[in-house]
């Protein structure tokens, strides 16, 4: 049976609760939520007076009630060390989302720390050292004080290029400005690391380098944009599952066409319609359903190119729009540079595209007439680009992104009303650091350095490796032999004896072991491999501040206490940089010791006045008390002024056709196709039967990580699903619900079958970076010349491994394409 | 519920421990000597249901739901004979199941898709398998959809007794 909670009743919220601003943990969007909380022993009433709604509880609520929460919206959390009641429940006032949950932000209470309802009780309470063969609660000086000495001992021997660093860069939960600015200032100003790698990427480098070349920020627009275009043109990206209240809430009113009043009163003097859709997706996705349920099907045009022809689709539409002259020239004259030489050098006929892509000539024209065709009445049609994973993680990342800004910039669809060229976003952002120069480009590609038994140590904030990198399968092997030397000799002298422990540390790295060091809020599979495991607070136990995907800042106020002594990740910075001050003054080298001055903070909000507000451009204008007071609604970066009280923002970038060069001109840039870039791929594909395709599905988009203890979650999902059609499924003898080995030359990995019958003969689509079943274990080291990583394009070989086991039978196999009844 | 898997068990007990340890104890021991859920005694957190006639079962045609309403006239549900035995179905076949028709998301009305017997939802998509216990295909509920527990007497009269999740749009399942 399908896992029920046996909750029938919820305590209601009295008129006197207190009521604080979330913006939720996981995805991009960031959805507005309010935090409500009381006294555990009291309750309010279901009178209109008795309770916080003012609502009628005693009646059944009609659909979309701003007065209903889901038992999953509930729990009983600390605050202040005393008991209270918790509902965390999506705002009607924020327009993001306008009180839309998601099955990932609607549980954001259920996933909190609780003492008394026993969720998320893998939180990480205590700092945890590497003792008597596992891993013992110890103190926090104890711990910085160990991980400060073998740094600093490591860094004597090696120099800095020793220390390896892995850092998340991104805002949200393990991120957020307060933390990416600590983490920043230790490895950037007090040290400059160069061997350090971001959480989902094997190197210190944008996912989007092109279009930043470009001279175009790739979150250039306003979630409002997707109402008023005319067509979305959106590639790799499954915004239902990935981007769900972006989605629900601005992309389908326009495909439905409730939002032509605004588009007629904000853009007066040229005609209108509801949005049509193209989506590039080698794969039928439910955001391409749920388009054609609600634009029809002859709104939406579904691109099933072949994998990773991506960048050949865009040039032919490049050069189609050139030559039925569907461009904006006056923006192209007065604000870009380089085009002709562009246009030159990415031309590729629609047949030769055709051929390549697996698509029709006509459907690339149809592509073509709807981002450009002029409109009745001869006014530029308007077209919102947008893209995520499927490009950034696809073949040639860096000229498939400029392929894609080219297109835009030629139909002059940056800088206004209903266009932009955007990524759409994974987590929230929230990056401020000091000047990354020195890591340089190409960045040091880590994965290999620690592979190849470079550095001494490694630390690690709020990321794991073991289930999201490429090439796992050889970084997982290596990573443990080379621990497990240090594990070892740790063991082999008194765990309470440091000077000791240090010597034998510094002797296991000297054979070429690593001594690892974990920052983190909940176990993670590389964390099992670490000496010391230190516990971070995560939103919501702390203040936070992120931008979503408009650039969108909001302050996610504390509500909750973090569990035990675990404390946010800019504390923890700040007390390593103390450590290591300590310890270079203790060794006898005072102008070192000097560099790790100036993180005296005593709260997070510290950390935010020293970064965001003295570095990040509008920053002056910010503070925690008048993010406060601007709700879920914040504002949009860069901030311009403090004016009637109000932070005022910026709604969209480049309005005035300046762009981020030297000479304010975005740039053209060519970019020629040439086959599967990465080393690799094509014998890959030529020797393997099926396409590995992978990506993120509803429930575990950005949240799996505490969903590994939903009850709810491993329920639907024990295993990672891996999407096959029903005859390949016939031809290897497989069933709904099978585990099947995936396996390649890279290494191996398991998952579930789903059966299902839109997916392509020989392409599958398995779960990403799922617990228990890691995908990027037959994901080849290839990478672009960056080092981007190209999860996207893999090859592999499926066999079975076992019938459907217990976990797996009650599960349904349905199809996931919503029907109408 | 019969065939509650291990997990399922798990987590129920999880989320009440704290508040009723004692009584999930009592529930997890009533299901592990078979007793179905409707003939335990009510845990005194959970609300007291009443025991409602929905219809005979000579009433139904395998695949064609017929509307009911459970605990009260403000709770739609529907009433389906699957015409094969499922996890939880009631009646000699074990194919009988009962369900809220209100979206555990957003409360919009679900819709049912005889093809494949499911529940779908226009609000935003969610779709919810009838044959599995309600358990959400796909979608943006947090909860799969809240089951009636049904008893069927001698006469073939229909009873719903129960209801295993939260209801949308009340906070406790009895107004
Ligand atoms: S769409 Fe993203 S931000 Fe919004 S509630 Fe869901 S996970 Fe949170
Ligand atoms: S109300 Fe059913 S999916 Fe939202």
């Amino acid at each position: 049976m399908a896992f029920k909670r046996y909750v029938d009743r919820l305590p209601i919220p009295p008129k006197d609760a207190r009521v604080q601003n979330v913006t939720c943990h996981f995805c991009i969007v960031g959805c507005g939520y309010k935090a409500v909380s009381w006294p555990v022993n009291q309750q309010g009433g279901p009178a209109p007076g008795q309770n916080l709604f003012g609502a009628d509880l005693a009646k059944q609520e009609a659909a979309d009630s701003a007065a209903w929460f889901a038992p999953s919206m509930y729990n009983v959390v600390k605050q202040d060390g005393r008991d209270v009641h918790i509902v965390i429940m999506p705002d009607k006032d924020c327009v993001v989302n306008s009180g839309l949950g998601s099955v990932r932000g609607a549980r954001l209470a259920e996933l909190s720390y609780s003492q008394t309802t026993n969720t998320q009780q893998q939180r990480l309470t205590d700092p945890l050292v590497w003792r008597y063969g596992s891993m013992m609660p110890t103190s926090w000086d104890d711990a910085i004080d160990l991980v400060a000495e073998v740094t600093r001992r490591v860094v004597e021997e090696q120099g800095e290029d020793g220390l390896i660093v892995s850092a998340y860069d991104h805002g949200g939960a393990g991120g957020g400005y307060e933390n990416t600015w600590a983490t920043g200032k230790l490895y950037f100003e007090s040290m400059k690391i160069k061997n350090i790698r971001i959480h989902n990427r094997p190197a210190y480098n944008s996912e989007v380098h092109a279009t930043r070349d470009m001279g175009v920020g790739e979150l250039n627009n306003c979630y409002e944009d997707a109402e008023l275009a005319d067509t979305l043109f959106i590639v790799g990206a499954n915004s239902l599952e990935t981007q769900t209240n972006y989605f629900l809430n601005h992309w389908i009113p326009n495909l439905r066409g409730t939002t032509l009043d605004k588009k007629k009163q904000e853009i007066p003097n040229e005609a209108h319609a509801a949005a049509r859709i193209v989506i590039v997706d080698p794969r039928r996705t439910v955001t391409v359903n749920a388009c054609e349920v609600e634009a029809g099907k002859d709104n939406v045009l579904h691109l099933a190119i072949n994998s990773g022809t991506d960048l050949i689709l865009f040039n032919a539409i490049f050069t189609e729009l050139a030559a039925k002259g569907w461009l904006d020239r006056p923006f192209i004259q007065a604000s870009t540079s380089g085009f002709d030489a562009a246009l030159a050098a990415n031309k590729v006929s629609l047949d030769e595209a055709a051929k390549v892509t697996g698509l029709t000539v006509a459907q690339i024209a149809k592509a073509v007439a709807w981002i450009g065709e002029p409109k009745a009445g001869g006014a530029r049609r308007r077209t919102m680009f947008a893209y995520e994973k499927g490009l950034i993680w696809g073949n040639d990342n860096y000229r498939t992104n400029a392929a894609l800004v080219n297109v835009a910039l030629a139909t002059g669809n940056i800088g206004r009303p209903g266009g932009g060229c955007v990524r759409l976003g994974g987590h929230q952002e929230g990056y401020s650091r000091p000047s990354d120069a020195h890591v340089g480009r190409p960045a040091a590609y880590v994965d290999q350095l620690l592979i190849g038994g470079k550095g001494g140590v490694h630390h690690i904030w709020g990321c794991d490796h073991f289930k999201t990198t490429l090439n796992a399968s050889e970084f997982k092997r290596t990573y443990k032999k080379r621990t497990d030397l240090v594990k070892d000799a740790m063991l082999s002298v008194p765990g309470g004896d440091r000077r000791a422990q240090v010597e034998a540390i510094m002797g296991a790295i000297r054979q070429g072991g690593l001594f690892a060091v974990n920052v983190d809020i909940v176990p993670t599979q590389i964390g099992q491999h670490c000496h010391v495991v230190l516990p971070a607070a995560t939103a919501g136990e702390m203040n936070l501040t992120s931008m979503n995907g408009e650039r969108r800042m909001r302050l996610t106020e504390r509500y909750m206490d973090p569990p035990g002594q675990s404390k946010p990740d800019c504390l923890v910075a700040a007390a390593l940089a103390q450590g290591l001050e300590r310890s270079w003054r203790a060794a006898g080298k005072p102008a070192i010791a000097d560099k790790f001055k100036g993180y005296d903070w005593k709260t997070e909000e510290d950390s935010f006045k020293d970064g965001y507000q003295r570095h990040e451009k509008g920053g002056e204008f910010v503070s925690y008390d008048r993010l406060r007071a601007m709700g879920t609604n914040g504002f949009q970066e860069p901030a311009t002024a403090f004016d009637g009280g109000k932070i005022v923002g910026t709604k969209r970038l480049y309005t005035d056709g300046k762009f981020g060069t030297k000479d304010g001109k975005a740039t053209f840039m060519a970019s020629t196709w040439r086959g599967f870039q990465a080393e690799g791929k094509q014998a890959e594909k030529d020797k393997f039967t099926f396409l590995i395709n992978n990506g993120r599905t509803n429930q575990v988009w950005q949240s799996a990580y505490l969903d590994q203890q939903s009850d709810f979650v491993r329920d639907r999902w024990p295993f990672p699903f891996i999407e096959m059609n029903p005859a390949d499924m016939q031809e290897l003898n497989l069933g709904a619900g099978d585990l099947v080995e995936v396996y390649n030359d890279n290494g191996s990995t398991q998952a579930m079958v789903y059966p299902t019958p839109t997916a392509k003969r020989k392409e599958t689509f398995m779960l990403f970076a799922y617990p228990t079943g890691v995908q990027g274990n037959v994901v080849s080291k290839g990478v672009n010349e960056f080092v981007i990583p190209n999860y996207k394009q893999a090859w592999g070989n499926i066999r079975k491994i076992a019938t459907a086991p217990e976990v797996t039978r009650h599960l349904t196999f349905k199809s996931q394409e919503y029907v109408t009844g | 519920m019969k065939g509650c898997n291990n997990l399922v068990d798990v987590g129920r007990r999880q989320f009440l421990r704290g508040g009723g340890a004692a009584v999930a104890g009592a529930a997890a021991a009533a299901a592990a000597l078979g007793r179905t859920e409707a003939k335990a005694a009510p845990a005194p957190a959970r609300v007291s249901y009443p025991s409602n006639r929905l219809a005979n079962v000579a009433d139904l045609k395998v695949n064609e739901p017929v509307d009911i309403a459970y605990p009260d006239a403000d709770s739609p549900g529907v009433l389906i004979k699957l015409g094969q035995a499922v996890d939880g179905g009631a009646g000699p076949h074990r194919d009988i199941v009962a369900f809220s028709i209100l979206c555990p998301h957003k409360g919009f009305p679900l819709a049912y898709a005889a093809a494949d017997r499911s529940l779908n939802c226009p609000g935003h998509y969610s779709r919810f398998d009838v044959e599995k216990g309600g358990q959400q295909i796909w979608g943006q509920a947090t909860q799969n959809l809240p089951q009636f527990a049904l008893r069927i007497d001698g006469k073939g009269d229909i009873f719903a007794e129960g209801v295993d999740e939260l209801i949308y749009g009340r906070l406790s399942n009895r107004l």
